[in-house]
């Protein structure tokens, strides 16, 4: 069925198109993409109109629109509240140590991984690794509370094994951050190896043919033609993250968040949902909100701007 | 690949640390998983002292009966179901015809749509003016507020797109609209049967996050028979245990209800209600591994 009627084609389509001519013929095309541009729009164009309440005192029975405007004052409030320093404390130390443990874990076992011959063992290993990034945020919460407690917890038994006392994890707040970024590698770093493997398949065999005849070692040629090959992959997912640095998210965090650990699980995100949904100051929390996309977007243009200076990958 | 060449013994030195440093990956994510499934098919006390720790021990199924008898869980379940499947098809109706009309090159304004979305990405209202949005929508308390803030995802709409744009030929657009096919005939009866793999992916990959998430039915459902499967579960993996573990310490108003609902959902329920919760994934996991990193590799092409 491919390739009917090729051969009488070439003339016709390309030459006679004017723009208006190729959107009258097209017009399908703007209903195909209606409901997408409606949902964008709506859902996610219609909240960016909201943003405006982060400068005006919102009252519900005023609307939007038509509450007054407050100037920066809910910005003020926040950066010169006592918990504002906790809050991006808390944020970007979790960021970083995300960054720092769970960036490089995929890439190390991306490479493992292309080192091994296709068979039984590497397809084992695979399907397990990737398995836990389909469990979800509540039954992970639920293994992390069930797993660490106290009285029953298996992983409190296993440190128990070794004649140390453990520490209540996630009633300590200097155990939060490290229970929930190494709770996050262990969900995620499997999958995280995907695309990294994808980009691994690119590799040029003869690359390391030539190496192996002049002597290079597995781990020499893993280093000098693997690494290099995946480089842009990862500047690219570099950049993402980085750009996301204060995007910790809450769904994770609520769910693990108590008032014990609250000291050091208190992020940006949460702090949004706490104050703006369950205590209802709409502007003050949007204002928050809005500082948290503010340096996001910011990071994300700078990081891809040094990216683009210093190698030949950026995102634009 | 190139294993012909003889392996040196700092070659054969690296493969068996290479070995060793993957079997050490499987079993720290292998051994939890298998630790819940024995948990949830042994006796508690034999759980909660440590004797069972990794084969089932005093076998019973009290958790499953616990779980099929919980007129909650099965009422999740079936919510799940119902957001779930229709959830996935809003989002194959809203993605599929937008993608292939991005992935046509004679499309006029497609860079114009394309970077309108891609900015969503970057940049939204945040969490408030969101949920003010759906309010004014009158969707508070209702499936809607489930499934049209999440009727399509830009990743998967540029997942899609690169898949059309790499397999349908051209010639095939240019053969139908000689032989006066409009679009939408085309579309339907020719690009969409030869697209079932990546309709597959979409399917997967948009079930799985309708069947997994809790956050927007916690702020937008307040009627508890609306509940999904994740809310339900919520309540009895962290909200219970939560309030057992931090002494008497009050987080939101939901832990008073939790812990009444706590005499009636004895301990044993955990592990089980996991996998219950997990097993159609988990069932269909082995089977459609292959599909979910095919999309994840067509993503990445044009990342």
């Amino acid at each position: 069925m491919k390739g009917t009627g090729q051969q009488a084609v070439q003339p016709t389509l390309r030459p006679s198109g004017g723009i208006g001519k190729k959107i009258r013929q097209n017009w399908e095309l703007y209903l195909f993409i209606a409901p997408a541009f409606l949902y964008f729009a709506i859902f996610h164009y219609g909240p960016m109109y909201g943003i405006q309440i982060a400068f005006k005192n919102f009252i519900p029975s005023k609307g939007i629109f038509g509450s007054d405007w407050v100037g920066f004052q809910h910005f003020e409030r926040f950066f010169n509240s006592h918990y504002f320093w906790d809050l991006l404390w808390n944020t970007l130390s979790i960021s970083f140590l995300e960054l720092a443990i769970g960036f490089p874990l995929p890439i190390i076992l991306a490479l493992a991984f292309n080192e091994v011959r296709n068979g039984f063992f590497k397809k084992t290993v695979q399907t397990v690794t990737y398995a836990p990034h389909f469990i979800s945020m509540v039954v992970m919460a639920g293994m992390i509370i069930t797993f660490l407690s106290p009285s029953s917890g298996m992983i409190i038994r296993l440190i128990e094994m070794f004649g140390i006392n453990a520490p209540q994890f996630l009633n300590e707040p200097a155990w939060f951050k490290t229970v929930y970024v190494l709770s996050g590698v262990w969900q995620s770093a499997g999958w995280g190896t995907i695309i990294y493997l994808a980009a691994l398949s690119a590799v040029d065999p003869q690359l390391h043919e030539a190496a192996i005849v002049d002597g290079a070692s597995r781990f020499k040629r893993m280093l000098h033609i693997n690494l290099p090959t995946i480089v842009p992959t990862i500047t690219i997912l570099l950049i993402l993250n980085t750009g996301n640095i204060l995007g910790v998210g809450y769904e994770k965090i609520l769910l693990l968040q108590n008032s014990l650990n609250m000291e050091s699980s208190d992020v940006i995100s949460t702090f949004v949902y706490r104050s703006g949904l369950v205590s209802a100051q709409y502007s003050f929390s949007t204002a928050v909100g809005l500082f948290n996309s503010i340096v996001n977007a910011i990071m994300l243009i700078m990081v891809n701007q040094i990216a683009k200076r210093t190698s030949e990958t950026s995102l634009w | 690949m190139v294993t012909t060449f003889k392996e040196s013994k700092r070659d054969k030195l690296f493969l068996a640390l290479n070995y060793l440093y993957l079997t050490v990956a499987l079993v720290l994510v292998l051994y939890p998983l298998l630790y819940i499934v024995s948990a949830s098919i042994s006796s508690p006390q034999y759980v909660n002292t440590g004797e069972m720790w990794l084969f089932p021990k005093g076998f019973t199924l009290d958790g499953y009966k616990l779980v099929f008898d919980n007129p909650k869980i099965w009422n999740g379940y079936m919510n799940t179901v119902i957001y779930t499947v229709l959830g996935t098809l809003l989002n194959l109706v809203v993605t599929l015809p937008a993608a292939y009309a991005l992935s046509r090159s004679d499309f006029v304004g497609r860079n114009l749509f394309m970077g309108m979305f891609l900015v969503t990405m970057f940049f939204n209202g945040g969490l408030i003016p969101s949920y003010l949005l759906i309010k004014n929508l009158g969707l508070i308390n209702t499936m809607g507020a489930l499934i049209l803030p999440v009727a399509a995802s830009v990743w998967n709409i540029i997942v899609a797109r690169t898949f059309f744009h790499s397999t349908i030929p051209k010639e095939l657009q240019e053969a139908a609209h000689i032989d006066g096919s409009t679009n939408m005939n085309l579309f339907i009866r020719i690009v969409l049967p030869l697209s079932m793999p990546i309709i597959a992916v979409m399917a997967l990959f948009y079930g799985v996050s309708h069947w997994n998430s809790y956050f927007p039915a916690l702020i937008y459902l307040n009627d508890e028979s609306k509940y999904p499967l994740q809310m339900v579960l919520r309540q009895i993996l962290v909200l219970q245990e939560m309030s057992a573990e931090t002494t008497g310490a009050a987080i939101s108003g939901d832990i008073a209800e939790a812990m009444n609902n706590k005499a009636e959902i004895a301990s044993l329920v955990k592990y089980a209600v996991i996998i219950v919760s997990t097993l159609p994934i988990v069932i269909l996991y082995p089977f459609l591994q292959r599909y979910f990193v095919q999309g994840v590799m067509i993503g990445s092409v044009k990342g």
